[in-house]
């Protein structure tokens, strides 16, 4: 998991998260503006390209990207039911009406989910959050009492998940563990949220015995650097972006959504 | 037992909007605790959402009003100015660092548009108001926000019809689940003694 | 990196408190009022008192985290150095008693220098500061190791680096060993002394066991309710002179043993449930203990002890019928099965009721409904016993463990001793034949544990299979019948080698266990 610490010989681990995060922008904004699939398309292919390049190839196929995987063609199986209808119908059922514009917009829509979603998944599971953190307060400068509390809170997910399966087997040696699966569940996630508030007001009594937010300039132990490395990874974002962009202009494919 | 009084309001506005550092953290703790659910959500949705979406179009927004849950609860729990925003962020940020199908950056942008839809509400209330209509509203504003969003970005290319039970379904799942359980939650949070550091939990113990 | 500096500012803190007094918002009544207190530079004071006599508040007072008019009232002054502590950060350092909620960072280095950076210390003093600290404390351990792979001692002595990194003048530990097994207790009391001994800081210091924190202290202090001084002076002549206040107050004293069980009696037991070479795990495929050769019997008390990481509350859970066992033999004799099978973990969760009750280390996760009464309901309920026999049931609890105040209030809301009585009272209220119990005297003063010590020999009196999982040295030496000890997890994760003795003398002591190499 991302939000305990990444290992540090990953690939990338090293660059600062935010342009990390930064490099996925271009390609974001570029794909929610068109609905086509050849610039999905094409920038799948890169995005494939790249992290084999740089070694992230494994990543790829890890169980994490399988919600990808799976939402993808869900979601285009949506548009290709209810999309917006045009061209040759071939089936009618009710509000259903798959017609050729539909099959195309359906494709258009599973290419894009992937082409969006698969470099943010494979990118986020390199970033550490205490690097995150960091780059969040230094480089962007937000406000460092929200960032490092919100780090903090992340301290209580290990205790958490503890806790969640000690939950579990508690509720079976009570005798109430044998129905009502959905009840229970929400039973036991209050119970989580007692023990996570609690503890949250404790993990907040120490750090401000600890001086937090307090008024004093605050200094940082570890000075957060943004250099040559992370220009090359968003100029690298920047590139997929127009790659996919000139291709699917050139191609007569470009279609603004709102057009 | 505890012998309580309720809270008179005899901060000043100023103090009363500040966040202090247990808002910050405790703040921080939902916002993480939901991501968590959010993240599960996530994974799950595909079985959940599958049959919706292939018998009733649209109506797989009243399910996805789960992801609307941070930011009112952690509003009715904190009820400092942007506590729903910050939360609902929390939460997006958490559940894109474990990965999510909608990936990082749109998943951050939909948990601030989600977020803003509740703050919005609770801000029309002056932040003064947080009884069960203000969650509803809050929870239906948050699925309002959801559909926009979602209509403008992901079904870009959907039909008139689609578009309409899409919204409906966010707003009254919004309402609903976001609304509802987390009004519920917040109040049994109270009554268990948790939010003892909190207006939210001090004034339910005393009624 | 070392600088060779002392680990704290030479500069001891004065506490002075006049008239002070505090009241949590929403509350009636002060938590502390009136309190006259003089602490002098350099003096090592051991504040003691029953729950409800605002110690912890008085600390947090002093620490400067009681919060502003959103949190509570406060009257009278409370003052270190002349100053009030909200106004002189990082003069004075906390540590409090839950080991996971006091991780700020998730990298070692990270957490010690935390305090510095809100300090506005420079970076560059910030390193050497940091493995000074950390090397005062005895963690001797890189800076980018993961907090969360540290145990309970360490992560406490972690939090107490984080203190002595921004060298204060007054170091205040709220209950900080309440929560470690003997090791831990021994690593941080050592570390704290070491410290105090090197600083010369002020200690202030709360804590129940007081034997723990005798070779430490110069100065007890006694706080009645609401913060009435009742006794201050040198150890030993409060200790001596105000003995029976302290233990009314459920204050353990030295060589103090609350209560003493009989011997049981002499007749042969029946076994309820027995082992063999049993390996336990939490996550299936991956044992923390193999080779478990035990045998519960009924009317007996069976003490598993051992250090942290041996498994034994794994095997709590495995005898209880909760986890399944990950290899070897576990089998429930018809005494306790009755019509059922010999696997406990495969019974559905209604027929463990009558069978195996188990109270679980933390009460709240046990904790199901919003009223004590409810709480005692549950079972009954999935017993599907009349309304009339549910409610005899629920007032005989109630009833004998002093939670008739209480029935209306909230479980989650009740103090650390009534929770545990609680969970006790909500597995016997199902009236099971076999009661499995996770450390269950952990962190209670004396009072209760004496009630908790009698009820478990009243109940193996009637013929109860008792297995307790304990730390608690006094427990097994007092209560116990037979002691099963399990061994340090070896390096290899293989090896396990056990040992056996009776605290009673019992000759007949069955707690053995193999050395088994897999």
């Amino acid at each position: 998991m991302s939000i305990g610490m990444v290992r540090p010989d990953l690939p990338l681990a090293a660059v600062n998260p935010v342009a990390k995060v930064a490099a996925t922008i271009p390609l974001s904004i570029a794909l929610v503006l068109t609905l086509d699939p050849v610039s999905a398309g094409v920038a799948i292919v890169c995005e494939l390209i790249v992290f084999m390049a740089i070694g992230l190839g494994s990543l790829l196929w890890s169980p994490r990207t399988l919600p990808v995987w799976i939402a993808a063609p869900l979601t285009g199986l949506s548009m290709v039911l209810y999309g917006a209808p045009s061209g040759a119908t071939f089936w009618e059922f009710g509000l259903i009406r798959i017609s050729e514009g539909s099959l195309e917009i359906g494709l258009a829509t599973m290419t894009r989910v992937i082409a969006i979603a698969l470099p943010a998944v494979v990118l986020f599971l390199t970033i550490d959050p205490t690097d995150f953190a960091d780059g969040l307060a230094q480089t962007l400068r937000l406000p460092a009492r929200f960032v490092l509390g919100a780090l903090a809170a992340l301290r209580l997910v290990g205790s958490s998940i503890d806790d969640w399966r000690t939950l579990a087997l508690a509720r079976r040696a009570r005798g109430v563990a044998d129905r009502g699966v959905i009840r229970r569940s929400l039973g036991q996630a209050f119970a989580l949220l007692v023990l996570a508030i609690r503890r949250g007001s404790t993990l907040a009594t120490a750090m401000e015995a600890r001086g937090f937010g307090a008024s004093a300039e605050r200094t940082w132990a570890r000075r957060v650097h943004f250099g040559g490395t992370e220009w090359v990874v968003i100029a690298v974002g920047c590139l997929v972006a127009a790659v996919s962009v000139t291709a699917a202009v050139v191609t007569g494919s470009w279609n603004l959504v709102w057009s | 037992m505890h012998a309580t009084v309720a809270e008179s309001a005899i901060t000043s506005g100023g103090r009363r909007f500040r966040w202090r550092v247990v808002d910050i953290v405790v703040a921080s703790v939902i916002g993480v605790a939901v991501g968590v659910i959010f993240w599960a959500w996530g994974v799950a949705w595909g079985p959940v959402s599958a049959p919706i979406e292939a018998l009733l179009p649209g109506l797989q927004a009243a399910p996805a009003a789960v992801w609307l849950i941070a930011g009112v609860l952690g509003a009715l729990i904190i009820r400092k100015p942007g506590a729903a925003l910050y939360t609902e962020l929390v939460a997006a940020i958490i559940s894109s660092l474990i990965g999510s199908q909608w990936g990082g950056l749109l998943t951050i942008e939909a948990g601030l548009v989600q977020g803003l839809g509740a703050e919005i509400v609770f801000a029309l209330f002056l932040y003064r108001y947080w009884r069960l209509p203000a969650a509803l509203l809050a929870g239906a504003g948050a699925g309002l926000a959801m559909a926009i969003n979602d209509l403008v970005l992901w079904y870009a290319g959907a039909a008139p019809a689609f578009a309409v039970v899409y919204t409906i379904s966010a707003v009254v799942g919004g309402a609903i689940i976001a609304g509802g359980l987390s009004w519920l939650a917040a109040r049994g949070l109270a009554r268990s003694g948790a939010l003892g550091r909190f207006a939210s939990g001090r004034e339910i113990r005393a009624s | 990196m070392r600088t060779g500096e002392p680990v704290a500012d030479a500069r001891p803190v004065e506490i002075q408190a006049r008239r002070w007094g505090w009241r949590h918002g929403g509350r009636r009544d002060a938590a502390i009022a009136g309190l006259d207190l003089r602490i002098a530079p350099g003096e090592r004071v051991l504040l003691l008192g029953a729950s409800g006599s605002g110690k912890s508040t008085l600390l947090h007072g002093l620490a400067g985290v009681l919060g502003g008019d959103e949190d509570g009232e406060s009257r009278g002054e409370l003052l270190i150095d002349g100053r009030p502590p909200e106004a002189s950060r990082g003069r004075s350092g906390l540590v409090l008693q839950d080991p996971d909620s006091q991780l700020v960072m998730a990298r070692l280095g990270d957490d010690v220098a935390f305090g510095l950076e809100n300090l506005g210390v420079p970076a560059d003093a910030i390193w050497p500061r940091v493995a000074d600290a950390l090397d005062a404390v005895g963690l001797r351990l890189p800076h980018p190791h993961s907090t969360a792979n540290l145990s309970g001692g360490q992560r406490q002595r972690l939090a107490l680096a984080g203190v002595l990194a921004m060298r204060p003048g007054l170091i205040l530990l709220d209950e900080p060993t309440a929560n470690l097994d003997p090791d831990g207790v021994r690593e941080v009391r050592d570390a704290v002394a070491r410290v105090a001994d090197e600083s010369g800081a002020t200690l202030v210091v709360i804590e129940h066991r007081v034997s723990v924190w005798l070779p430490v202290v110069d100065r007890v202090v006694v706080l009645g309710q609401g913060g009435r001084l009742i006794a201050d002076g040198r150890p030993a002549d409060v200790l001596s002179d105000r003995g029976g206040e302290l233990r009314a107050a459920g204050v353990w004293l030295p060589t103090d043993v609350p209560w003493r069980a009989h011997a049981p009696g002499s007749a042969p037991p029946e076994p309820l449930m027995a082992t063999a070479a049993l390996d336990v795990a939490r996550v299936p495929g991956d044992p923390v203990q193999r080779g478990i050769d035990t045998r519960v019997d009924a009317g007996r008390i069976l003490a598993v002890t051992g250090p942290n990481g041996a498994g034994k509350s794994t095997l709590a859970l495995t005898l209880a019928g909760l986890v399944r066992p990950d290899g070897g033999e576990l089998a429930a004799r018809a005494a306790l099965a009755g019509d059922l099978g010999s696997e406990p973990w495969r019974w559905r969760s209604r027929d463990l009721l009558t069978r195996i009750g188990t109270v679980f280390q933390n009460p709240e996760h046990q904790f199901l409904t919003g009223s004590v009464r409810a709480e005692l309901e549950v079972g009954p309920r999935a017993l599907k016993l009349s309304s009339r026999e549910r409610t005899t049931r629920v007032d005989r609890m109630l009833d004998a463990l002093r939670l008739d105040p209480l029935a209306d209030a909230n479980p989650f809301t009740l103090s650390g001793g009534e929770k545990r009585r609680l969970s006790v009272a909500t597995v016997l209220a199902s009236r099971p034949r076999m009661l499995v119990l996770d450390e269950p005297t952990f962190g209670q003063d004396a009072n209760t544990w004496r009630e908790l010590a009698r009820l478990i020999v009243e109940l193996r009196d009637e013929g109860v299979g008792v297995v307790a999982v304990t730390h608690d040295e006094t427990f097994v030496e007092a209560v116990a019948d037979t002691r099963l000890v399990l061994a340090a997890p070896s390096d290899d994760g293989d090896e396990r080698v056990g040992s056996a003795s009776a605290p009673h003398g019992d000759s007949a002591s069955q707690g053995t266990q193999r050395g088994v190499r897999a």
